[in-house]
Formats: C-alpha cells, structure tokens, sequence
C-alpha cells in the first residue's frame, strides 16, 4: 500500500513537504543553526507520519495485528540525528544551553510517548503488556550501571592515587587491570556464575546479604571489574598530568601530602578522573544489557527474552531505552567534565 | 643568620654539590651563580630540604633544620621555584595567600597582603586580583611567583632565577624593585643565576659555584677585582671586567673640589654612569652634585686610578 493510501494524502503532502524541507535546510552546512532547525522540522514529519500511519493501518485489523517502522523509517531518523548531533557539535553550546537542551529533549520524548501519538505501534503495545515489568527493568538497570560505578569509583580513586605515588604497585596494578578489561563480557559474566556460586555455598552470611551464582551479584561484580581500569588508569593519568612546578611549588611552600592531593593535585586531575567515569558509565549501560543472561535483570531481559522468541519489537523495547540512557548519561557526564574545567584556557597561544 | 656547614648531595655515585659552606647574613642577598648542571638548584633545595642533603648541615638563627618537621621548616621559608610554579586553577589571590592560609592567617588579614604586594609589585590589585594564572604574561607570572614567596613575611626568601623569563628591560626593572623591596622589608635572599651581571646587580655577597664545588664566596667588588681561579675570570669576563669593577663603585668617594662644565652627575650614580657622561660629552671631568646642589667635580683620571689600584 502506498503512503498516502495509509496515512490520508493532506497528512501525508504535509509530512513529506516538512521532510523535504528539513533536508533542504539541512544540508546548508555553514549554517549550523538551519541544519538544527532542519532536523528538528524533518523528525517532526516523520513523526507525524509514523503516528497517523500507524492508527490508519490498524482501523479495521484484528486486535493481534502489529504495525512497527520498516527500515526506511529507521534510515531517515538517522539521518536527521546526525544532521542535529552535527549542527549541535558546530554550534558547540556552553554546558548550561546544553543541560537546557537535554532538558528540553527529555521533556519532549515524554510529551510524545504520554501523548498517545505513538500508542498504535507494536513496540507501545509491548510496553503497556509489561509496564511493571519494565519499571522495575529500569530501576535495575540503572542500579547496576550507576551502582557499580559508584563501587568501581570508591575502590579505584584511592587505588589510583596509591598507584601515582608508588611506581611498584602501579607497575603491578595496571596490567592486571588491563588483563580483566581483555575479558570478552559474556565470559566474564559467566566466569561470576561458578565463582558467586561458590561464595554462596562457603561463606557463611554471604546469601543473606543477596549474593548468588545467578541474579543482582554476578553482574553487578562483573560490571565493576570491568569499570576499574578507567577508573584507576585515568585516576593516575590525571594526577600524573599536574605540572610538576606547581607540585613542587607546593610541596616547596609547606603544603602536607595531604594538603597537596586534595588542593593541587586532585583538582587539577578532576576533569581527566570525570573523563574515566564517563567511560565507564556509558561502558555500564551498555554492558548491563548482559546481565539480562544470568538472570541480573535489567533492560537486557526484554533483549534476551525476544532474541529467544524472535520478537523484534521486545529487542527494541530493551535496546532503545538503553540507548537513550547511554546517550544522556554521556551528554550529563561532559557536561560535568565542563563544569569542572571551568579554569580559563587561554585560546591557543 | 643562615649558616650553611659542609653541605654535601650524592647521587648514586657523582657528587652534586661537594662540600658547600657559607654563611648569609640577616638582611642580605647572597647570589648564587654558577653554570648550568653546577648544582645551584641542589644546593638551593637543600636549604629547605626539598633536598635531603647526604651530610652536612644547615642552621637558621642556630637552629639546626634537619630537626624541624618539613613542612613547619618549609612554611618560614619562602620559596619562589625555577619557572614561577603558579597553581593553575587558583586566581592571582588565592596563589599569593597559599602560604598566609596554611599558616591560619585571618580572611581579612589576607586579603590586605595580597592587594599590599600586588600594589608592591606594580599590578594593580582590582584588575589582577581574580584572574588566572593563564591570563597573565611570562613577566606578570613570576613577579606571582615571586609575591606568593613573600606573603608570609618569611624569615628567609629562596629564589631560583626568578628572573629567567624576562626581557632584558623587564629583568632589570625586576631587579630593581627586587632589591628595593628587600631594603624595605628587610629580608634575607638566597637568589641562584647563571647570569654574573645579575649576581653583580643584586648581590652583597656572591657565591661562584663550578662543579658542585663553592670555588669563590664574597663582596661582588672582590670577585670581579680578584678572581679566585681562572673559571671565576670566564664567568666575569675579561673585557667586561673594568666596566663591571666600575657599576659597583658609587662616585662619592672619588669627589673633588673644583667646577667642571656640563650636566652633573648624582653622587650614588656608579663610576660607570660618570665614566660614560665623560666619554660622551668629550670632557675630562663631569660636576657631581648632591640633592640638587653642586658638591664638587669626578675625573677620568680619578676613574682610571680607581681601576689601576682595584680594591
Ligand atoms: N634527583 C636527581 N638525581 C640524579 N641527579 C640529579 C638529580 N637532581 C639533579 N641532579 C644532577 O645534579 C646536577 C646539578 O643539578 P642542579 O639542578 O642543581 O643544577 P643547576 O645548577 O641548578 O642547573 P641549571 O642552571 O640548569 O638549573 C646535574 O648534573 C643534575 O643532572
Ligand atoms: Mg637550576
């Protein structure tokens, strides 16, 4: 069936002309401002379109029937994200504007989801079938990735501030690190299983408190292995990275260790040590989907359950939000490296 | 009174700074001036122990350093490190009171010394004051440096060529307000160069080193007249020589009654400005005077006597 047999021909004419247009101004790179609005106008029309299609196709069909975008969809919300994420990285927005237009972004995803604009399609139709499901999917999925950050930070700031001041532990340190990083992550996740079983059945108390060969603990310990190594590995870098004559100055002024790491150094290193948590909280959202094997929970069970049952729509209800989540943390996570480098920088030399 | 006894650095096996003894006296500069890799920075580091010397020792008023906590030690020492050493992300302020907050000084205390020695060092506080150490030039940057040394009114002022970025007019600039401020507060100075004329400039005493060894410690008059060895000679430079010997003698002493044409000189003025006012004007004495009156005349024989007798 033709589009305009779908979605009605004035829906259609306007989301085609708003497409069109969008392209149109999109491809005006010197002007970085157009190429946004472009893009903005181009995901309107395909919205539109997406929305009014959907309802229409679904008027008279059964209620099993599913209508999902094809690949000609998928291409075009390609293409204009690009077009955005190209203007935006031209127009190089200071983080305040940037934090506003990730506010202003969010809010509009959740207008349009709540909206009922897009309720007709299969991958809506799955969500409102696990609504507590995908709650608590959620809720998951961010306590892993957000928790065993947190774990991987109070375990590898301080091991890399040891490791800057002491050339032997490093020289150990480091490799071993490297090492786990080198782990393809489904292995790792399944080296936890035997392992956590293991902890479980020896330590007395260590099931009390949740831990097993299979669910939360594994992936949670796997996640955190892997996030050590940027941590800690950017922890000395940044440290390392300090000019030595203010170290020395410092240090020449009377200033304890202590005085020094916390008022000198840290600070210095502090956008480099963010760097390294960026790294691993968009590594942790990404990997997390794994969890969803060994009974970990999180956005990867609606990926893994749809894998089994071919149902391409449940892959999607687990891999979109997880990218969106992987997005916005990488956006808040430069922002934050912005902020922290708010010393001015002289432009070039 | 600083006293400096049989210090000495190895380093696996080269000795770096070989037996130094010398002593600084309360309100003085001793320079320190050497060639590069001559271990002038070693010696310096030593003093507050950012260098732990092999042996040796070393005495502040009698007091031996080796038993005061370094950090206390180091806190009562200024230091204004090779390369100003400014901390990046602090302003102009917050780096000049580093030393006045670890010492507990009160907020408004600290904020009177650091507008006091901006306006000293000729940076007005309310332009300078907030601003980066990124957003200064190479000159505004050390004379932080050297204020941040300062702050504290430290008994004793460690500099490690303050002065190396500067252009030649800056630098001299510098030194000028350097000894002027040291006259005023009084403090004592060890400053390290490789540059002789600064040694000769700045100091009341200086120190020669040649291969981590102290080959010459004394007035500047004595080191440019009498050169301990031929390295001293090389450092001062042969045809520098009288005219070095000559920037270092005021003409007050050398005054004698009679008229003479032309502008005249002031008596602090060096027998070096007197020499060239003479060569420059084509006559064979110029008029001194002193606070605006005449006092009497200077010759170029007088001068040239000066020369022959040396010091
Ligand atoms: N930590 C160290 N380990 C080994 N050798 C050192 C060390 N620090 C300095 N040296 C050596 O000691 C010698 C003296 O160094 P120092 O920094 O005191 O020289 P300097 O007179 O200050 O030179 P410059 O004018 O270039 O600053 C040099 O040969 C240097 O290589
Ligand atoms: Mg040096």
């Amino acid at each position: 069936m033709p589009v305009w047999g779908v979605a009605g021909p004035v829906t259609t004419a306007i989301a085609l002309a708003a497409m069109v247009a969008g392209v149109a101004l999109g491809l005006q790179a010197a002007r970085p401002w157009w190429r946004l609005g472009g893009s903005l106008l181009g995901l309107a029309g395909l919205v539109l379109l997406l929305s009014r299609g959907a309802g229409a196709l679904l008027v008279d069909a059964g209620d099993l029937a599913r209508v999902s975008p094809a690949a000609g969809f998928w291409c075009l919300l390609l293409v204009f994200m690009m077009l955005m994420a190209d203007a935006l990285s031209a127009l190089r927005p200071g983080p305040r504007l940037r934090l506003g237009l990730l506010a202003l972004f969010l809010v509009g995803l959740a207008a349009l989801l709540a909206s009922g604009a897009l309720s007709e399609l299969s991958i809506m139709q799955e969500y409102r079938g696990r609504v507590a499901g995908f709650r608590t999917a959620a809720a998951r999925h961010v306590a892993l990735a957000l928790g065993s950050l947190a774990a991987a930070a109070a375990i590898g700031f301080p091991l890399g501030i040891l490791c800057h001041r002491r050339a032997r532990l490093r020289s150990l340190a480091i490799p071993v690190l490297s090492f786990l990083q080198t782990i393809p992550s489904l292995a790792m996740f399944g080296i936890m299983i035997p392992v956590l079983a293991w902890v479980a059945a020896t330590v007395p108390g260590a099931q009390e408190i949740g831990i097993a060969g299979i669910g939360f603990a594994p992936a949670f310990l796997a996640l955190l292995l892997y996030s050590l190594l940027p941590v800690v590995a950017n922890t000395v870098a940044g440290l390392d990275a300090a000019p030595p004559a203010a170290v020395e100055a410092a240090r020449g002024m009377g200033m304890t260790d202590r005085q020094r790491l916390w008022s000198i150094e840290l600070p210095l290193a502090l956008p480099v040590i963010l760097a390294g948590l960026r790294i691993v909280l968009v590594q942790n959202v990404g990997l997390a989907v794994i969890a969803g094997l060994i009974g970990g929970g999180g956005f990867g069970t609606f990926v893994f359950q749809g894998l089994n049952q071919t149902a391409t729509d449940l892959i999607l209800l687990g891999a979109l939000p997880t990218v969106v989540l992987a997005l916005v943390s990488a956006i808040l996570m430069d922002i934050l490296v912005d902020f922290a480098r708010r010393t001015p920088k002289r432009e070039s030399a | 009174m600083i006293e400096i006894d049989r210090i000495t650095k190895v380093y696996d096996d080269t000795t770096v700074v070989d037996e130094v003894s010398m002593t600084v006296e309360t309100g003085t500069i001793t320079v320190i001036v050497g060639t590069s890799g001559s271990g002038k920075t070693t010696l310096l580091r030593m003093i507050n122990r950012l260098v732990e010397p092999s042996s040796g020792e070393v005495r502040i008023n009698g007091e031996v350093t080796r038993d005061i906590p370094t950090h206390l030690l180091r806190r009562r020492i200024g230091y204004a490190i090779q390369g100003h050493g400014l901390f990046p992300h602090h302003t102009v302020a917050r780096n000049i009171a580093a030393v006045p907050r670890l010492l507990g000084w009160p907020k408004d205390k600290i904020a009177r010394r650091v507008d006091e020695l901006l306006t000293l060092f000729g940076m007005e506080p309310a332009a300078f004051r907030d601003r980066y150490p990124a957003e200064l030039s190479g000159g505004q940057q050390q004379r932080v440096g050297v204020a941040r040394a300062l702050a504290s009114r430290p008994d004793l002022l460690l500099m490690d060529e303050p002065f190396g970025a500067l252009d030649p007019i800056i630098r001299g600039r510098a030194q000028e307000d350097l000894r002027a401020i040291q006259q005023k507060l009084g403090s004592t100075i060890v400053l390290v160069t490789h540059d002789m004329e600064e040694a000769i400039r700045l100091g009341d005493r200086v120190g020669v080193m040649d291969g981590g060894r102290l080959v010459q410690h004394g007035p500047p008059e004595e080191i440019v007249a009498r050169p301990a060895n031929a390295f001293v000679a090389e450092m001062v430079g042969d045809a520098e020589r009288p005219m070095r010997l000559l920037s270092l003698i005021p003409v007050r002493g050398l005054v004698e009654p009679g008229a003479a044409g032309g502008d005249p000189v002031p008596e602090g003025a060096s027998l070096r400005d007197a020499l060239s006012a003479c060569l420059w004007t084509g006559r064979d004495a110029v008029p001194v005077e002193r606070g605006g009156a005449v006092v009497g005349r200077i010759t170029l024989d007088a001068i040239r006597g000066r020369v022959e007798h040396r010091a």
